[in-house]
């Protein structure tokens, strides 16, 4: 099928002489070309590829991130104790198993004044736990120590424990959660930009 | 035997291998290099393969979810047979990699064999040494348990520390919101597939410069590199007083490899696989997370690092340290290549091992870290108590209750955070010590709100007693003979 191709391929190029100029310059355009189409191809395929990459740092999908979760029942969390409360997170895969529970601390102040800290210390993201004899939540990774109202008593934390916003609905203790507490992105806000940073308590 | 001349011949007749790589075996160098100091690169080789071939078996059985991970490790470690020699084998191949990379590293830079010519080929070792770090790093986080989870915390906080793009670096190294399935999956995909494939890549490029640009000669004090003679100078000493690769040189190489494997599969028979400790349920807050070997040196500088000065270090330090690393070639690229004529690099090396040890030695002990359980399970020592009042005996009793000891030790038992309390009434009068634990201070949280007056007196009074027999206890000395000297 390709073997009548090379007679007249060469009787063209012997042949026709005149026309060489113009010949040479469809083989010049075929480099180009060639990039060209493969520039264009590779970026319909590289754009989908950063964005399937990027896509857990979208300003969508972090917004959506966050959701209201429930602690349960108010009653479970005594006036005037700190204790541990653990939650499903809002959004998990079918196999994240056990690392999509998350446990957090519950501070019930007065009836319906609580504070809901983080169980990441806000130096590097170790569990922090509570001391109700001494009053102090301690960090075991660096030494870090907090007051029972979660601000820093000493050690390399660079501020007090980070704080959920939370609300109390029918009698159950919601808090707005779904992320890694750090310094860049508290518990409870969307964005880096944190435009209403905070709790609802305060 | 002639049927295997003839298969070699039909083979390289079409592969055209067989030139070039005896070549490459005999290739001179000079005999100074072919010494027991030249062998560190070849055994990292060596570790390089064996790496693969364990890590290859592990991922037959490793199932690479959150979910399933701490399960598989167990019946890697308890059913698969010599599944725990293979995570044994790989996880103490791992340390002899790093230790072996590093060794080969002060290598080459006391014997200034980063000079001209083989620039470069330092740079990609430099580039070796980070994947290899990064290969530790992600290996740690594949062994998903409390440590690997907790470990990927401390991660995602020094991300969230970066200006700017902080929050959007912290879900891009976990793969979403939280420590969770998809950041278990990156960091597979990190670890067996990216940076395995660069490792190949760079360590190909590595090799083939040390073949191209010749094995370092052993430096001679006054022998300088000079740009415009090197390469002269080099091709006479190779040619004049050269010895082929193979076998001068690489039998050394080869006894030492052999050692080494020797050495790991000791390692691996005598003291076994390294954990899985915990599983990773992030709701067990009883833990103490710790780094593996390696990396406790910079587990200790974060517990150490001024406050103040934290953020900026842990992001500017890293790309300045390896900056340096990429840049001395450059920095220091000709002259005097022998030790014994570079007292500041010999400087370098003993300061950065000191420091490094030092750093590594804390992070074994962590001294920073409250013992947590110390005010349950360490009590006041007998010693301690004896011939003490009742009111004195309350306040040990308050000392434990009040979780002191978690960073307070007596008798050399419990933290370390705060200073032992053995000798404190020498230290401190009542006054002082009334002040320090009411209103803290120098590192010590406030106690004024949690005490009861009671307690506090009480328990100044015990302090009071933590004297040396015959010693006496601080007094004020602007009140001299007004405070009462008991014992």
């Amino acid at each position: 099928m390709a073997k009548p191709t090379p007679p007249t391929a060469r009787s063209d190029s012997s042949v026709a002489t005149p026309s060489a100029a113009r010949k040479v310059s469809r083989r010049k355009w075929l480099m180009p070309l060639g990039i060209a189409l493969n520039a264009v191809a590779g970026a319909l395929i590289a754009v989908p590829i950063l964005g399937y990459l990027l896509a857990p740092a979208g300003r969508r999908q972090m917004k959506a991130d966050l959701d209201w979760v429930t602690l349960g029942d108010l009653a479970q969390f005594p006036v005037g104790e700190t204790r541990l409360a653990t939650y499903r997170n809002p959004f998990v895969r079918p196999w994240d198993g056990d690392t999509g529970d998350i446990a957090c601390w519950v501070r019930r102040i007065a009836a319906d004044k609580l504070q809901v800290f983080a169980i990441n210390c806000a130096h590097l993201g170790c569990p922090v736990r509570w001391f109700p004899q001494s009053e102090l939540f301690m960090c075991p990774c660096h030494g870090g120590a907090y007051y029972a109202d979660g601000s820093r008593a000493s050690g390399p934390p660079p501020r007090g424990l980070f704080e959920y916003t939370y609300k109390i609905e029918s009698g159950r203790l919601w808090i707005k959660a779904g992320q890694m507490p750090t310094l860049a992105s508290p518990p409870s806000v969307a964005s880096s930009g944190g435009t209403k940073k905070g709790c609802a308590c305060a | 035997m002639r049927l295997i001349r003839l298969l070699a011949e039909w083979f390289d007749r079409r592969l055209q291998l067989g030139k070039p790589i005896q070549e490459a075996m005999s290739h001179p160098v000079p005999r100074s290099s072919a010494s027991w100091a030249y062998v560190f690169g070849s055994a990292s080789l060596t570790l390089l393969m064996l790496q693969f071939a364990t890590g290859i078996c592990l991922a037959m059985v490793y199932v690479p979810s959150a979910d399933e991970a701490w399960n598989s490790l167990q019946v890697l470690n308890q059913q698969q047979t010599f599944g725990w020699y293979l995570r044994a084998l790989h996880g103490w191949g791992s340390n002899f990699m790093v230790a072996m990379v590093l060794v080969h590293m002060v290598q080459v830079f006391l014997f200034g064999a980063f000079k001209y010519p083989r620039e470069l080929t330092w740079m990609v070792g430099v580039l070796l040494l980070l994947m290899v770090l990064g290969m530790a790093f992600t290996g740690q986080v594949l062994r998903f348990d409390q440590d690997s989870y907790w470990g990927l915390g401390i991660g995602a906080s020094i991300m969230g520390r970066v200006p700017l793009v902080g929050a959007q670096l912290v879900k891009l190294m976990l793969g979403g919101p939280i420590i969770a399935g998809e950041t278990l999956s990156r960091f597979f995909a990190i670890h067996v597939f990216v940076v395995p494939g660069a490792l190949i890549g760079f360590v190909g490029l590595h090799l083939l410069m040390v073949l191209k640009l010749g094995v370092n000669e052993w430096p001679v004090p006054g022998r300088v590199v000079r740009r415009e003679t090197y390469l002269q100078e080099y091709h006479e000493l190779t040619h004049r007083d050269g010895v082929p690769f193979v076998p001068d040189a690489f039998r050394k190489d080869l006894v030492f490899s052999g050692i080494v494997l020797f050495a790991v599969a000791a390692c691996a028979a005598v003291f076994g696989p390294f954990g899985p400790n915990g599983a990773p349920d992030p709701t067990v807050v009883q833990t103490v997370p710790a780094p593996d070997f390696f990396f406790l040196w910079l587990y200790a500088a974060l517990a150490l690092l001024p406050p103040n000065m934290e953020t900026f270090l842990l992001l500017v330090g890293p790309a300045v340290g390896i900056g340096l690393l990429l840049a001395l070639p450059l920095i220091s690229g000709t002259g005097e290549k022998s030790w014994r004529r570079r007292p500041v690099a010999v400087l370098t090396v003993a300061l950065t091992l000191v420091v490094l040890t030092a750093l590594t030695r804390l992070g074994l002990h962590a001294p920073w870290s409250p013992v947590m359980n110390a005010w349950s399970s360490t009590p006041v020592p007998d010693a301690f108590l004896k011939g003490r009042s009742p009111l004195e005996v309350q306040g040990a009793v308050v000392l434990q209750a009040k979780q002191c000891r978690n960073c307070h030790s007596l008798g050399g038992q419990g933290g370390e955070r705060g200073p032992a309390l053995d000798s404190v009434a020498t230290r401190l009068t009542g006054d002082q010590l009334f002040r320090q634990i009411l209103q803290g201070g120098g590192n010590m949280p406030a106690y004024g709100k949690n005490l009861s007056p009671p307690q506090a007196t009480a328990l100044v009074a015990f302090l009071r007693t933590l004297h040396p027999a015959g010693q006496r206890p601080a007094t004020d000395a602007s009140l001299l003979g007004d405070a009462p000297i008991k014992r």
